[in-house]
């Protein structure tokens, strides 16, 4: 096409194991409507083959290629090179913070894919319940349902503040996930799974994690909430008379 | 003593996970190799519909009766990642209302559920679709999170302990004598050291890739990479999916997934599908059959523009068809080369049972006599892909 190219300096956190990591710089010529991964997959491609990073979906539901791009965590399949850098500027890419580093861009999901799986989260909701409960619902048709925001990328986890200083803590998506599953039914066992020291009460409130999250989860109005049923749990079972096993004694 | 034969198979696309899957429940010691993460190639890049069956009912009948029939069984066995809203296919023209005929027939023929709705029905299920639609049908199609289907599979080898080595590039083969491959050579690519693998059947599972890497044992599968380009829209725009009523075309499907809506595809061929430019000419042609289809996505930003590799199955190829949908290559057979087998082509709605009968083939040549499992089991759940491999 006729538009202009760019000519961007990709810096490149580079490490395996066993090496000092370093930032290995790629000069670029792109397209500045183009996405951060496209250039990425570009310079793997042409450019240096031992270059390794995640990807699969390219547009934002498998939540596999996030990364930090100039600092800031970034889904990169959708993040145009042009909204994070300039012509003749620099695109610094570094794998996500608050996850083991496997080498160069590829991270270890193990740890976060285990506290998403003990929330018994369900990729896929009822339309009612995907979305936020201050959204309009779009189609007031119950047996309709939809794949839910969270991607489980693991942007939240890199950007928040508390993961950084506690490697125990949930995390927001799982924190997230937890209220939405209480969302559509209550058990005692979530609760249990939110209500201590490493789940909802390990939250800064430093809304970092809905500030990087790209698929609308808004995971810290979530924990807000979430906390908000842990107290009225603890409320209500204060003053529940054990019925049962009254009648036995 | 351990006397499970040894399986490799390379990709861990929705062929490689469904296969590692079937032959794991089989009692074959199984171990996936795979360059990059799970689904990085094409499988990740598909558009995420769960056929009914609907676009092939009048061009492949067998093909449909495949995909309503693994559309039935996937509702069962794998209803954590998948969308059930059904779907519709609209006439909007003459020619659209021709081809009708033909699809009401075909669809009954391969045993697919259709309800013919007027106009009004249709607009009021999906008040966004063009008011220049004259009739339609519904229809059960579905749509489905691309990498999380894989992953289910994944996570049930891996429950059932196969073992997915990601990052690690197969560079060559180990032959013994001049006609048996024993083992596979691969670069671990997270340390840069050099690994081998033995085995006594490797299958050759990489899809647009399978020439490249026969090509390393001598070999010559005539696969041709032929992408389609793919665009997603911040919105979702219904709740659907949406097809053309007509022969399958350039940019004639629209499909919902979480908050936003697909449009595919086209199709060319290229030489190495490692790098795919996006053309922005075929962007902009998906961009004006979207608005065709549904008037609002005119204004709707574009959130992602991506292109998918399927793997075109030459002309004149010596390969086995299992099915109209894949092609399964013994090269035993047709190149005298004992303990390798290529598999490719097919499509994500039809990997199981694409999974299903190439074990067949392999159980066969190794002696082993257990029968599929996986039509009936539900999938592990994907989350445990990670923490159990």
């Amino acid at each position: 096409m006729s538009e202009p190219k760019w000519l961007v300096d990709f810096q490149i956190l580079r490490q395996h194991p066993g090496d000092k990591p370093h930032f290995k710089i790629y000069p670029l010529e792109v397209d500045p409507e183009e996405n951060v991964l496209d250039a990425i997959e570009r310079i793997w491609a042409k450019k240096d083959r031992t270059l390794t990073f995640r990807h699969a979906c390219h547009h934002s539901t498998c939540g596999v290629c996030g990364m930090r791009v100039n600092g800031v965590e970034k889904l990169t399949c959708i993040t145009a090179i042009k909204s994070v850098t300039k012509n003749g500027g620099i695109v610094r890419v570094e794998p996500l913070r608050n996850f083991t580093v496997l080498s160069d861009l590829v991270v270890d999901m193990g740890p976060f894919f285990r506290h998403m799986g003990e929330t018994r989260f369900n990729s896929v909701a009822p339309v009612g319940y995907a979305s936020l409960p201050f959204e309009p619902d779009p189609t007031n048709s119950i047996p309709l349902e939809r794949l839910v925001d969270c991607i489980e990328c693991g942007l939240c986890i890199s950007a928040c503040p508390a993961a950084t200083t506690n490697a125990e803590y949930s995390g927001p998506a799982a924190l997230a996930a937890i209220q939405l599953m209480l969302t559509q039914n209550f058990s005692p066992d979530l609760m249990a799974l939110a209500d201590h020291d490493n789940g909802a009460w390990r939250c800064h409130s430093a809304f970092e994690c809905s500030e990087v999250c790209p698929s609308n989860v808004d995971p810290a109005w979530r924990i807000m909430n979430l906390r908000r049923r842990v107290v009225a749990h603890r409320f209500k079972s204060l003053f529940k008379f054990p019925k049962q096993e009254k009648q036995h004694a | 003593m351990n006397t499970k034969p040894k399986v490799i198979i390379i990709g861990a696309g929705f062929t490689g996970c469904a296969l590692a899957y079937d032959l794991t429940l089989r009692g074959c010691e199984v171990i996936v190799l795979e360059r990059g993460d799970i689904a990085n190639g094409t499988s990740g890049r598909t558009h995420g519909l769960l056929h009914s069956g609907g676009r092939y009912c009048v061009s492949d009948q067998e093909a449909a009766s495949e995909c309503i029939q693994e559309n039935i069984l996937l509702r069962k066995i794998s209803k954590q990642c998948i969308e059930f809203n059904g779907g519709l296919f609209i006439a909007m023209d003459e020619s659209d209302m021709a081809y009708s005929e033909h699809f009401a027939s075909g669809a009954e023929k391969c045993g697919i559920p259709i309800e013919r709705l007027s106009k009004e029905q249709i607009i009021k299920l999906e008040p966004n679709i063009t008011p220049e639609v004259i009739f339609g049908y519904s229809i059960p199609d579905g749509s489905f999170d691309p990498l999380r289907l894989a992953m289910g599979f994944a996570a049930s080898a891996v429950v059932h302990h196969a073992q997915f080595f990601t990052y690690h590039e197969v560079v060559g083969f180990v032959i013994n004598g001049t006609a048996k491959l024993s083992a596979v050579e691969v670069i671990n690519r997270h340390s840069g050291e050099k690994q081998v693998f033995e085995c006594d059947l490797c299958i050759n599972a990489t899809g647009a890739w399978a020439g490249k890497v026969s090509e390393m044992a001598g070999i010559t599968v005539p696969v041709l990479p032929t992408p389609g380009v793919m665009v997603s829209y911040g919105q979702r725009v219904t709740q659907r999916v949406i097809n053309r009523l007509c022969k399958p075309d350039d940019g004639d499907i629209i499909i919902p997934q979480r908050r936003m809506s697909v449009i595919g595809t086209t199709s060319f061929e290229v030489e190495n599908a490692d790098y795919i430019p996006i053309e922005k000419e075929q962007v902009e042609k998906m961009n004006q059959r979207a608005a065709k289809l549904v008037p609002l996505l005119k204004n709707v930003p574009t959130r992602g523009v991506y292109m998918s590799a399927r793997p075109l199955i030459g002309g004149s190829s010596s390969g086995r068809s299992l099915s109209r949908t894949f092609k399964c290559y013994d090269h035993k057979e047709s190149d005298g080369f004992e303990g390798f087998v290529t598999i490719t082509g097919g499509k994500a709605t039809t990997c199981r049972v694409m999974a299903e009968k190439t074990a067949d083939l392999v159980c066969k040549k190794l002696g082993v006599s257990a029968k599929c499992e996986t039509q009936e089991r539900v999938l592990a759940d994907y989350h445990e892909y990670y923490p159990f491999n």
